[in-house]
């Protein structure tokens, strides 16, 4: 690929590129220790997965600033616009996934002497939405459309496995509503671990607008748009 | 010597391939067709092919010496006035040829007027007969209407009320911006129907350019505009269409909102990324 002749620029926006992968890289991670950390109730590593959210959200800020800087002084156009646009948008969804997974790692504290046990769904969640993430990032680098396409994809099978596991622990509270309190926590672990995978599609149809240029958010809003256009 | 354009015997195509370009010209002004122009033996634009919309902007960009001045010369017949240039293909305004032997290039450039990369104002004239050059030189019978056509070209220009105390003044006494305002309104006040307009603003600072920015903005719903700019933001501002121009030839002309988001041409998006060279 060819590089900006402006030596500055080129390297302005190989810094942003390398913090987000960092940035996702460290979401990443605290997807797989909240969900650890849930699963073993390791109060400590919740702490842990905790206290490294300072750190994304420092990323976000940071990031963000660089983009506006990009738009202030460079002007992008084409590729390059939809590169710092979305790499603004992007960090919004991670920084929120991060968000989920200290949710996720608060509740573990919550449940750290709790009777219940987690839905056997939930790990199998926590390690598709990892694996989405992963992807939409190794799109996102590799500029692969059709990665990013495998991760849309993906999300219709985490949304199967969370309405299965509502489905049980609904039955789980009618058994043994003395219990309704944890039960209510670990039902929130899976809806937040369904929202992370939420997040993580938008990624990857912002993935698929930075290559190939094409918006595929909410075709039905886009079909009424182009008929309103005729 | 200038080359006559060849008459092509059956039906033009352009980029609309299933239109006539002979014979339809719904909502398009200007149509063009394989036109190659040269300096000498240098040959600068090769077979460009394109349909210029009414009433809209279209901004003409490319590296320096891609043909894109040359390209609006064509357009009112200024290319052939370089020694040694010439020009082949096909330039139809609103469907009739305006390399035909029988137009004159004189009334040609009353319907297509220009306005230059460095303001231009007549040094020794007034603000008023600055305005009214045009009309005098194509012996306009509109002369006698002067006031009303200077005050109504100044309006349009967004000159007026800058200069209505002191329209005996020097041309030359305006700013920079004002007087490439003060040229615009000498081409509005022959009342075209096309205004070319070759980097206006690249002499002019940023007021200056956003006045005349927002005069484009104004005029669009009256003229067709054609603006040559490497002022890349400027084009993505004023514009609704966008050309892009490289090494004489047309690469790609596409809505402005789409060639600055997502150009089809790898050449087009190197070029606005600033990946060239």
């Amino acid at each position: 690929m060819n590089q900006h002749t402006a030596r500055d620029y080129e390297q302005e926006l190989q810094n942003i590129r390398g913090a987000l992968l960092e940035m996702a890289g460290r979401v990443e991670e605290m997807i797989a220790d909240s969900g650890r950390a849930l699963l073993e109730r390791d109060v400590n590593l919740a702490k842990q997965t905790i206290a490294t959210d300072q750190q994304v959200n420092r990323a976000e800020v940071e990031i963000d600033e660089a983009c506006l800087l990009i738009l202030a002084k460079r002007q992008p156009m084409a590729s390059d616009l939809r590169f710092v646009t979305l790499v603004m948008k992007m960090v919004t969804d991670l920084e929120r996934i991060a968000d989920l997974a200290v949710n996720i790692c608060e509740r573990t504290l919550d449940l750290a002497n709790a009777k219940v046990i987690v839905h056997a769904s939930i790990p199998t969640m926590s390690d598709r939405t990892q694996n989405m993430v992963h992807l939409a990032i190794e799109a996102f680098v590799e500029q692969d459309e059709a990665k990013a396409k495998e991760v849309i994809a993906l999300d219709d099978k985490v949304d199967e496995l969370y309405h299965q596991v509502f489905e049980d622990l609904l039955v789980q509270m009618h058994k043994e509503p003395e219990l309704l309190h944890d039960w209510i926590h670990v039902q929130s672990v899976a809806k937040w671990l369904e929202r992370m995978a939420d997040h993580t599609t938008n990624l990857a149809e912002m993935v698929i607008f930075m290559v190939a240029g094409h918006d595929i958010r909410h075709p039905h809003v886009q079909k009424a748009r182009a008929a309103e256009s005729g | 010597m200038m080359q006559q354009p060849t008459t092509h015997a059956r039906p033009y195509r352009t980029a609309e391939p299933d239109r006539d370009m002979a014979t339809e010209t719904n909502g398009i002004k200007f149509r063009t067709k394989d036109v190659k122009a040269w300096y000498g033996d240098n040959q600068v634009l090769h077979d460009v092919c394109m349909g210029i919309e009414e009433k809209e902007v279209t901004a003409i960009i490319g590296p320096s010496g891609c043909g894109k001045s040359t390209f609006i010369r064509c357009l009112n017949r200024m290319h052939e006035m370089i020694t040694n240039a010439r020009v082949t293909g096909a330039i139809e305004l609103e469907g009739q040829d305006i390399y035909d032997p029988a137009i004159d290039p004189v009334l040609l450039r009353r319907r297509v007027g220009m306005v230059f990369q460095k303001p231009n104002p007549f040094p020794t004239m007034s603000i008023r007969d600055n305005v009214l050059a045009g009309l005098t030189l194509t012996r306009s019978k509109k002369r006698d209407q002067g006031d009303a056509i200077v005050e109504k070209a100044l309006k349009q220009a967004a000159l007026w009320d800058e200069v209505r105390d002191k329209l005996d003044a020097r041309g030359l006494s305006l700013s920079g911006g004002q007087q490439q305002r003060l040229c615009i309104a000498r081409a509005l006040a022959v009342e075209p129907e096309v205004l070319l307009m070759d980097e206006p603003c690249s002499a002019l600072d940023p007021i200056a350019t956003a006045r005349i920015e927002d005069l484009l903005h104004d005029l669009r719903d009256r003229y067709t505009i054609v603006i040559v700019t490497h002022n890349m933001q400027q084009a993505a501002r004023v514009s609704q269409k966008t050309a892009f121009f490289l090494q004489g030839e047309l690469v790609e002309v596409d809505e402005t909102n789409t060639l600055f988001t997502s150009p089809q041409d790898k050449r087009t998006e190197d070029y606005i990324t600033g990946k060239f060279g």
